[in-house]
């Protein structure tokens, strides 16, 4: 078969992309040579069109133990001779396609890239987002999901502690679907993705090579339309049980110390892992393909190659320790496979029954090696006009308050996630202490890594992005999911350690997405620097745009903090009748992109919340200050719904009420109890220390809101009825729209 | 006596019970694998515990295939010689597979898997009600009408649903079991499966040791002559 460029723009290259392909190799590629070219130039393996802003985003910290992307995963030091390792990643092309299949193997990568590294994981987490929950779409995505990743991640048994869901329209035809992953391991004893040592045995384990996920790589990495699921094939098919025992399998054989490198096959397979590894160590890789276990016949090199096969690993091993490693496999039933050897010419050269198939300079494939980088341009979007134009005066404020809140509380973005909760294990592995004592942060036992037992180191992690803040302005949208991750895990008693990020984007090559792109960057990497969290790693995901638009710019945080101590933990909800309540942070007549806004007063363009760098960095000082001290009794921020919202949840858990009176009266009451100007939070005090509570926030913006009672919701002198009536519409108000969806999937009515 | 606590590929809760045993409860526990063929040290006074996950990837029916281990040829043995054994939520669908303990287990109700804490009333609650967590999809116990009159008349269901005051079913019961049944044991009452998960209710910093409660009457101080016939079970 001639091969041309159009060969090249079908396996979505460009012809420059072809050109640079042609030069670099000083021959024309053959077809298997191409599809490694276009799997491993495509935006998801090369970050062509991120890269050169990604570098700009603080990379280094005291704490990091590998730099910021040269592993699989972020790996942080916690002390007494132990690491947290952390990443959160899209899946969100397949989940489009195929929630269930698409959303699983979303948690099985992610689990991957962490043990892949030497590290047990311990806690899960994910942030959703979807389209009008109305709609039998959504619903049918939602639920496919959900039970997508709780199928998965339930057999793997790793506890999925925390995570976010939004529904906005922007997402309807492209859901995103982001996982994240946290493991500890003990420092010395990581596995770098690193191939070295001339004659070492190339090592292939875990499931059979199919056909499935072909092409997933570059499918990941263009628009979704009507012609998408035509694609299925591109989504792969997952299965947690290999998984767990390849889990076992691999940290089992780390022990023996004969494993030299290792990576996991995600993305683009066989030709990934030989690539990334092989470029790492400057070294070179014979392959033989006809060797990779495969479970269809009659595959070709090409497909070898670029199959996304889930559940599989690339090892080097020591010469001479093979029959060692490969023991440790069949112990666990897993198929283990010599397939190649290191070699010293840097050249990937792939056989196929004695016949060579395809030889790359294995730099030249990867990112930071051949791979293209590119300059976009960008611009203003139009859409700012709008954003600028916005006037609270125009917004009425409602005679009838109680009636907007009880509309609030069963906002689908706001109301319990009770409905996905209950779906997803959060108590395996004994480890999740925010089951019974919830917090802002999820703070999870990391159990064996010193303190004994009862007073062990724990982590506190979170995901956070309210993305409507970052379309109204990506700058101080990103600052804030920065932000208000910090402010969760300051919230729940830890120190703030490090992030990953999952950028997930419109299409680059629109000037005023990739403007949204800079900005958010910018933002996040400003906010960084300022909490000393550096971004470890993450994930970009361009292209989230149908013909209707793009999504929302939603650079999703995930942090991870540690406690020294989990008794230093701090939890969100009120312990005692009369308790006195406070807020912290100062109080804005603010109600910029707030759920009552947005979905109540429909306004669907207002400016980002207010938002001050240095008033949120004092007052997480602050509240770390207080918890240190124990002498508050709850911590809980001020998010979406705003401070009603908050003294709400604080309120459920233990169904107590409160009685609370707005204390500054130059500040409409719309947005002093519904506005979301950020850096607040609502902290109890038991009665008895309160003199001591008020001599330490001396001087530091504080209002006194008023006290917890037994059971009723008292604001401004008015009644607005008990606790559990609240808490029923809290609780009740995704299952109701999720039980239509239940009775019309039984009658076979769902319409997708 | 000491614990032995099975590995099958895909248990997940095995570290777990052997944390709760070794460090919250301070017991002797053996790690045993599923390919062994004899349970060489144990006897009558020791217990075999089978923990939850997805043994052999739980394909065609939870429990279905690992009744056919190695291992748990010799754990039948080991219950018919009158060692103790404990099942917990996939354990007890094995040991139900396995015929060591009556009815099975079905497709939760609400067709769901479900995670969450649940309040359970029977051995060892002293009173009150238990809160232990669950999580699981197929944990809805089906017996026919005869065995579960004769589960009732020979006392042998050890743990009911109930809601946080301790009244039995209605709401309470979250997969639809019959009779509210949340866990039971043989007749002779050497064997014992239960759904919720009491290893995961030991630990001070979990904010729950309601699962101390469970593990230690039914087991460690049932060890104890004096105590066992203090603790008895409680039919409901």
């Amino acid at each position: 078969m001639e091969i041309t460029v159009k060969t090249a723009e079908q396996l979505r290259l460009t012809a420059e992309e072809f050109g640079l392909i042609q030069e670099k190799l000083g021959r024309t590629p053959n077809f298997t040579e191409l599809c490694a070219f276009s799997a491993m130039w495509s935006e998801h393996c090369s970050y062509k069109n991120s890269i050169r802003w990604l570098k700009t985003l603080p990379r280094e910290g005291k704490k990091m133990l590998v730099k910021a992307g040269e592993e699989n995963a972020g790996l942080m030091d916690i002390g007494d001779g132990h690491g947290v390792v952390f990443k959160i990643e899209s899946h969100n092309h397949p989940s489009a396609i195929e929630p269930f299949q698409g959303a699983a193997t979303g948690v099985g990568g992610i689990h991957r890239d962490i043990f892949t590294m030497g590290a047990r994981p311990i806690a899960s987490l994910n942030s959703l987002r979807f389209g009008n929950i109305k709609e039998a779409k959504t619903q049918h995505l939602l639920s496919g999901v959900v039970h997508g990743i709780g199928h998965y991640g339930n057999c793997f048994g790793v506890p999925t502690v925390a995570g976010e869901i939004y529904f906005e329209e922007c997402y309807h035809t492209n859901p995103l679907v982001n996982a994240m992953s946290v493991g500890v391991l003990k420092n010395g004893e990581t596995i770098s993705a690193t191939a070295k040592g001339k004659g070492n045995p190339v090592i292939f384990v875990g499931s059979a090579t199919g056909k499935d996920g072909i092409g997933g790589a570059s499918f990941a990495s263009a628009n979704i339309t009507g012609e998408s699921t035509k694609e299925l094939p591109a989504v792969q098919v997952g299965d947690p049980f290999q998984e767990k025992k390849l889990l076992e399998a691999c940290l089992e054989v780390i022990h023996t110390g004969a494993v030299v490198g290792m990576q996991d096959m995600g993305a683009a397979g066989i030709i990934c892992s030989t690539a990334e590894m092989s470029a790492k160590g400057e070294v070179g890789m014979r392959i033989d393909l006809d060797r990779v276990p495969a479970r269809q016949e009659n595959m070709k090199a090409w497909e070898l190659l670029l199959s996304e096969s889930q559940e599989r690993m690339l090892m080097v091993v020591q010469k001479g320790r093979e029959a060692e490693v490969v023991s440790i496999f069949e112990k666990w039933d897993l198929p283990a496979a010599a397939i190649g050897e290191v070699t010293d010419d840097g050249l990937l050269k792939f056989y196929m029954n004695g016949e060579l198939e395809a030889v790359i300079p294995a730099h030249e494939l990867v990112l930071g090696g051949g791979a293209p980088q590119y300059e976009r341009p960008f611009s203003e979007p139009a859409y700012f006009k709008k954003v600028d134009a916005f006037d609270a005066a125009q917004v009425a404020v409602p005679d009838d308050l109680r009636a907007v809140a009880e509309q609030l509380i069963a906002l689908p973005n706001i109301a319990s996630k009770r409905w996905v909760a209950v779906q997803y294990d959060s108590t395996v592995g004994a480890a999740n202490t925010s089951t019974n004592e919830p917090s802002d942060a999820a703070v999870v036992l990391a159990k064996g890594t010193g303190g004994k037992a009862g007073a062990e180191k724990a982590l506190a992690v979170t995901t956070d992005c309210n993305s409507r803040y970052v379309f109204a302005d990506p700058y101080t949208g990103a600052m804030i999911a920065v932000a208000e991750a910090a402010r969760n895990i300051v919230c729940s008693g830890g120190q703030p350690l490090g992030v990953t990020n999952c950028l997930n984007f419109g299409n680059p090559y629109d000037p005023e997405v990739y403007y949204q792109f800079v900005h958010a960057i910018k933002g996040m990497g400003d906010a960084c620097r300022k909490f000393d969290t550096p971004v470890t790693g993450g994930n970009v995901s361009f292209y989230n745009q149908s013909p209707d638009g793009a999504v929302y710019p939603t650079p999703t945080i995930g942090m991870v903090g540690l406690l020294d101590n989990v008794h230093h933990k701090m939890t969100l909800d009120f312990k005692e009748e009369g308790d006195v309540i406070f807020l912290l942070g100062n109080s804005y007549d603010d109600l910029g992109s707030s759920e009552y806004l947005h979905k109540i007063k429909k306004v669907e363009f207002s400016p980002a919340p207010h938002f001050n760098i240095e008033e949120e960095y004092g007052l997480q000082q602050m509240v770390a200050g207080l918890i240190g001290k124990k002498l508050i009794r709850s911590a809980h921020d001020v998010s979406e719904g705003g401070l009603f919202v908050t003294l709400a949840e604080s309120a459920f858990p233990r169904g107590f009420g409160f009685d609370v009176v707005a204390t500054e009266k130059a500040i409409r009451k719309d947005a002093y109890w519904f506005g979301e100007a950020q850096s607040r939070v609502v902290v109890s005090v038991a009665a008895s220390r309160v003199e001591e509570f008020k001599n330490v926030v001396n001087g530091f913006p504080v209002a006194y809101l008023g006290l917890v009672t037994d059971g009723e919701f008292v604001v401004d002198g008015m009644n607005w009825g008990m606790v559990e009536a609240w808490k029923e519409k809290y609780d009740r108000s995704l299952e109701s729209h999720m039980a239509r969806l239940v009775d019309a999937d039984a009658c076979g009515l769902t319409q997708i | 006596m000491k614990f032995g606590v099975v590995v099958f590929p895909g248990s997940n809760c095995d570290r777990d019970m052997q944390d709760a045993l070794q460090q919250d409860l301070e017991q002797e526990v053996v790690m045993l694998w599923h390919k062994d063929t004899g349970l060489p040290g144990f006897g009558t006074d020791d217990c075999i515990v089978l923990p939850g996950g997805f043994s052999y990837g739980d394909y065609l029916r939870c429990g279905a295939i690992a009744r056919f281990s190695p291992i748990m040829q010799s754990v039948t043995r080991f219950a018919n010689e009158g060692g103790k054994v404990l099942g917990v939520c996939n354990g007890f669908q094995v040991l139900c597979e396995s015929h060591l303990l009556p009815g099975a287990l079905l497709r939760n109700a609400n067709q769901q898997f479900i995670s969450k804490n649940v309040w359970l009333r029977g051995v060892g609650d002293n009173g009150r009600a238990l809160k232990i967590p669950i999580a699981h999809g197929e944990g809805r116990y089906y017996a026919d009408e005869k065995t579960l009159d004769e589960l009732g008349a020979n006392n042998q269901v050890i743990y009911r649903y109930c809601d946080e005051n301790g009244t039995i079913g209605g709401a309470a019961n979250p997969n639809g079991s019959l009779r509210d049944i949340a866990g039971i044991c043989n007749k002779t009452r050497n064997v014992f499966g239960m759904m919720p998960h009491p290893e995961r209710a030991c630990s001070d910093a979990l904010g729950n040791i309601d699962g101390r409660l469970i593990l230690r009457t039914l087991f460690i101080d049932a060890y104890e002559p004096s105590v066992s016939r203090k603790a008895g079970l409680v039919n409901q």
